[in-house]
């Protein structure tokens, strides 16, 4: 039988403007890859963080794991990459190898004192993302595409069970674009690392993620990239032509 | 005069002692606040510590013993701006500004209804580390120690919420309790640097440190480092300086500190120029 990972219910999110999300409910077994796609303001964002307990639940429930994520603390078993790189402080003095050090914080107990063996961990985690050359590089001096790998690293460094990626991609040139989805691929296949990517690009990650989940304030689509291209609902959605063009960029 | 004729002063060496220790807990806390965006935290709660101490001498209450009612109501309201910006939704710079404003108010109010200003209060608008007493010393000794283990026990905790605090968050930092260590360590700083630069100057011990080791730090270690290194050679230049030009101290310092901090962007202007080409 499948293990759960991540299962919402009827979950619903409401900010001051309005209702984000309404009545969200799905399942994510372990080894999936679940691309999640919407247009803009759509609340796929909104939905991980709900996850992740960054955002209030205005209803339902989400568990991670078997536990409620408003008192989850298993983190050790996540590994996350948000959405805005952009709100990263230019001149912050960190180094990548301290910055993806802290990705093994959740693993620690009081006091948080990093190894020789963490420091290993990290520096073995660089090679094999090839960016081990940039290891006592600053962040902030670092490209788009650069400060998107060492964010990775830092989600992937404590061996999460689950990654979280939140418009990993949003900064990147198509070429980098295609090289990151794979390695994601890569990732999820080789390691047994469950996914969930929010993501645009609908038609590229649906080469990648094993599930799609559609939102669009309400969750329109769940199911396999094979059945999002023949499921008639979303055919009215898109549009024939438009469907097409999605399913079949590859 | 030699240096060993100045260094045998009793206040000189209670002043470089005291300056050192309260010079490397600022320049620390203060590359966490400035990369915060807190940087005038320092500023506000040195305005709550005045009003403190207003209070503090309205009962009699005079150098080290002002510090029984200081170190408590600067405490309050360092935690006072972190619940402010929580349930309030205020930004960090208006709490900081609303607690300020109320600390300083609360200061002339009670120097006024206690007959006016006198030269106890006086003195720390502007600081004068030259006449702390033996006790004070004592004082910021024990605080720098309780300061720096704490500091040193939740480094990585305050590392993480610095970098990203939704990332720390999911690394299963508590958020909300690191902010309020951050806050009150700031706290316990800002009412031992009172008697070094007083009210007015005490954000430049925070923030030109800070500034200055980032335009040259290469890591964030080297940062927390420059900025220490930085912050002690202010304070123990500035009381030579001061002692021998006759000028006060606190502005010597934070004019030392401006200094330094050119200094840096000249450096960095030239390392980053050599570099690229």
């Amino acid at each position: 039988m499948p293990v759960e990972i991540v299962a919402t219910e009827g979950l619903g999110c409401s900010y001051r403007e309005g209702c984000v999300l309404e009545d969200i409910s799905f399942t994510v077994t372990a080894g999936d890859y679940v691309g999640i796609v919407g247009p803009n303001g759509s609340g796929k964002s909104t939905l991980v963080q709900a996850l992740l307990g960054l955002v209030p639940v205005s209803s339902g429930a989400a568990r991670l794991f078997g536990s409620r994520c408003d008192g989850f603390n298993q983190w050790g078993r996540v590994g996350y990459l948000p959405q805005s790189l952009h709100l990263l402080n230019p001149v912050f003095p960190a180094t990548v190898a301290e910055v993806v050090g802290l990705g093994l914080l959740s693993l620690k107990s009081f006091p948080r004192r990093f190894t020789r063996h963490d420091r290993n961990t990290v520096d073995a985690l660089l090679e094999e993302l090839g960016i081990y050359d940039i290891r006592t590089k600053l962040i902030g001096e670092l490209s788009g595409g650069q400060q998107q790998r060492v964010l990775l690293a830092r989600a992937m460094v404590n061996e999460p069970e689950l990654l979280i990626l939140d418009e990993p991609t949003a900064a990147l040139d198509p070429e980098t674009r295609q090289r990151f989805y794979q390695m994601i691929a890569d990732i999820n296949r080789t390691r047994g690392v469950t996914v969930l990517l929010v993501t645009h690009d609908t038609g590229v990650i649906g080469q990648h993620a094993s599930k799609m989940l559609y939102l669009d304030k309400r969750m329109l689509f769940y199911g396999s990239f094979e059945d999002f291209c023949h499921s008639p609902e979303m055919s009215s959605l898109f549009g024939e032509h438009s469907q097409h063009l999605m399913c079949h960029r590859h | 005069m030699n240096i060993l004729e100045i260094l045998s002063y009793g206040f000189i060496q209670r002043a470089l002692l005291a300056g050192t220790l309260i010079a490397v807990l600022c320049s620390v806390l203060g590359v966490f606040l400035v990369l915060r965006r807190l940087s005038l935290i320092g500023d506000g709660l040195a305005h709550v510590t005045f009003g403190s101490t207003a209070i503090a001498l309205a009962f009699k209450l005079y150098s080290a013993a002002s510090l029984l009612v200081s170190l408590p109501v600067v405490l309050l309201a360092s935690l006072g701006i972190l619940k402010l910006t929580e349930k309030a939704r205020l930004s960090g710079d208006a709490a900081i500004g609303i607690v300020s404003a109320v600390g300083i108010s609360a200061g002339i109010m009670l120097a006024s209804v206690g007959g006016g200003y006198n030269v106890d209060l006086l003195s720390y608008l502007f600081g004068n580390i030259l006449s702390i007493t033996y006790e004070e010393v004592l004082i910021a000794a024990g605080l720098f120690c309780v300061v720096m283990l704490l500091l040193g026990l939740f480094f990585n905790d305050l590392l993480a919420i610095t970098f990203n605090e939704g990332l720390a968050r999911v690394s299963g930092v508590r958020t909300n309790l690191i902010n309020a260590v951050l806050v009150m360590l700031t706290a316990l700083s800002v009412v031992l640097a009172m008697k070094l630069v007083g009210i007015m100057l005490i954000s430049s011990l925070l923030i030109l440190p800070a500034v200055s080791a980032l335009q040259l730090a290469r890591s964030f270690k080297a940062c927390i480092a420059l900025a220490a290194l930085q912050g002690c050679c202010s304070v123990v230049a500035g009381i030579f300086v001061s002692f021998l030009t006759n000028l006060p101290t606190s502005a010597t310092i934070v004019m030392l500190n401006l200094l330094f901090f050119g200094a840096s962007c000249g450096l960095r202007r030239l390392l980053g120029a050599k570099s690229s080409s």
